[in-house]
């Protein structure tokens, strides 16, 4: 007999417990453990996808910033290299300006100077030109010029119209000195007489007369008396001439200044010229 | 020559008796569950373990994915059986190149023990899975007429079972035993070596049929809630 049925009830008793024990010391632990890993490898994974996707938005977000950050700092610069071009425009017009004001002012200083330079040489050349006349004038005058002059004096005199000849006569009566006759060179006694001569028969008085020398009336003749004078001399045309040709240089001075005016307010056009 | 371990008494005592059979059961579920109980002693659950703890991973995932294979739903519900089934003959057949073991598998009292276990399984499980009506139903599907033949279906393939693993494992130490005595020393390590082939293959054998039986017993109401629903 190959079954021996004792045997086969232990056996199937053995089977089962052995079952049991194989269950509690190996199956359940061992399935624990991979449950347990593949849990772990799972959260694990979970993990990373979450820090992944964190790390996607923090990038995203940090990439955004970034672009920003460019598109400010761009305008910054933008803004800054306009305002600096700004700045520079603003500083060369001060400079242009300044340096229009600047040559304004040395082309007037610049016209003043001519001016005053040409007002010098007018003056010198007059003064020069008088005396000349006066030294060739002086130099000229003689014997005979001296009693030429003396008897054109007394014509004069004796054309002295009525008006003028009675105001004479009025200042005469009141005034309590003599009447001066200065001559720039010694009188001679019939000039004398001929010039008192002439007064009393203008003036129809005995006219008390007082002869002097005066050297500055050039080659002359002069009759004052308080306020009223009767001459004539170089010196006097001379006088006259200086007066109108003095009114003449400052009429010309002034036109020739406001002509040049304008052409201050216009260096502008051509701000390379140099003053 | 004893043709089976169970004529190796050691101790007896009327009915009961302590033979080589069960002294070598004893001695293989020690192995198994000392083994078992030193290596998940201190299971880890990270990426680094130990040799033998992957070793155990390796076998228990592999059964899983066998019974998986086969068409049971839910592994984890069989595996305790199953997984037993093939540890237990797969160390019996790896014990034979010990001198002086005698696998109890050669033994068709463990063989019969093993193929009745099953031959109760089946029924428990599929009873458990289908409740008993639809069960007992089914033996009498397509039609009444079918329910002998399933009956006697059930009991010719457990006594299969019980024979097959029997014959199969008596032949190799008989094979070994017999050359030992008539050849030289170098021929019966080829055998042998075919006989570990055998004795695993067997243990294999033996389990996808348990498997193939279990699966048959439970799937049939899966087909029918499926043609429920369909209905």
């Amino acid at each position: 007999m190959l079954v021996d049925w004792f045997t086969v009830a232990a056996q199937v008793v053995n089977f089962v417990i052995l079952v049991w024990l194989l269950k509690r010391f190996l199956y359940q632990p061992i399935l624990r453990a991979i449950d347990a890993r593949e849990q772990r490898i799972a959260r694990s994974l979970a993990d990373a996808a979450a820090k992944e996707t964190e790390a996607e938005t923090e990038r995203d977000a940090f990439r955004r910033k970034n672009e920003a950050f460019d598109q400010q700092r761009a305008a910054l610069l933008d803004r800054a290299a306009d305002e600096a071009k700004a700045e520079r425009q603003r500083l060369l017009d001060e400079a242009r300006q300044a340096a229009e004001v600047l040559r304004a002012k040395q082309q007037e200083a610049l016209q003043r100077e001519q001016q005053s330079l040409n007002d010098e040489v007018a003056r010198r050349t007059r003064a020069e030109v008088f005396a000349i006349a006066r030294k060739a004038l002086n130099d000229l005058s003689g014997t005979s010029l001296e009693a030429h002059m003396s008897e054109i004096f007394v014509e004069r005199l004796r054309a002295l119209d009525d008006e003028a000849r009675q105001r004479f006569a009025g200042t005469l009566k009141t005034s309590a000195h003599p009447v001066r006759v200065r001559s720039a060179f010694e009188l001679t006694p019939e000039q004398r007489d001929g010039i008192q001569a002439a007064l009393n028969e203008t003036l129809a008085a005995d006219v008390q007369v007082r002869f002097e020398t005066a050297p500055e009336v050039i080659a002359g003749i002069e009759l004052t008396t308080d306020g009223q004078k009767i001459a004539w001399s170089i010196a006097d045309y001379l006088r006259s001439l200086e007066n109108s040709v003095g009114e003449l240089l400052t009429k010309r001075a002034e036109p020739e200044a406001k002509a040049e005016t304008p052409q201050q307010s216009g260096p502008a056009a051509a701000p390379g010229e140099a003053p | 020559m004893h043709l089976s371990p169970d004529e190796i008494i050691f101790w007896q005592y009327g009915f009961f008796k302590l033979n080589a059979t069960i002294v070598f059961t004893w001695g293989i579920m020690l192995i198994l569950a000392v083994g078992a109980t030193l290596i998940t002693r201190k299971l880890s659950i990270g990426l680094q373990r130990a040799r033998w703890q992957n070793v155990l991973e390796i076998v228990v995932l592999a059964v899983e994915e066998q019974i998986e294979d086969v068409g049971l739903a839910n592994p984890r519900r069989y595996l305790s059986f199953l997984a037993t089934l093939v540890l237990f003959l797969a160390t019996a057949a790896l014990c034979t190149i010990i001198p002086g073991y005698q696998p109890p598998t050669g033994s068709l009292s463990t063989t019969v023990a093993l193929a009745l276990c099953v031959f109760v399984a089946v029924p428990f499980f599929g009873i458990r899975e289908r409740g008993l009506g639809s069960y007992l139903r089914s033996y009498a599907q397509p039609t009444i007429i079918m329910l002998p033949f399933n009956i006697i279906s059930e009991i010719s393939r457990t006594l299969a079972l019980a024979v097959r693993l029997f014959g199969n494992m008596m032949s190799g130490t008989m094979i070994i035993a017999i050359l030992l005595t008539i050849t030289p020393f170098i021929f019966p390590i080829v055998m042998m070596a075919l006989g570990l082939l055998t004795g695993m293959v067997q243990a294999y054998i033996f389990f996808i049929l348990a498997t193939v039986y279990i699966a048959a017993a439970t799937r049939v109401r899966t087909a029918e809630t499926a043609m429920a629903q369909n209905q």
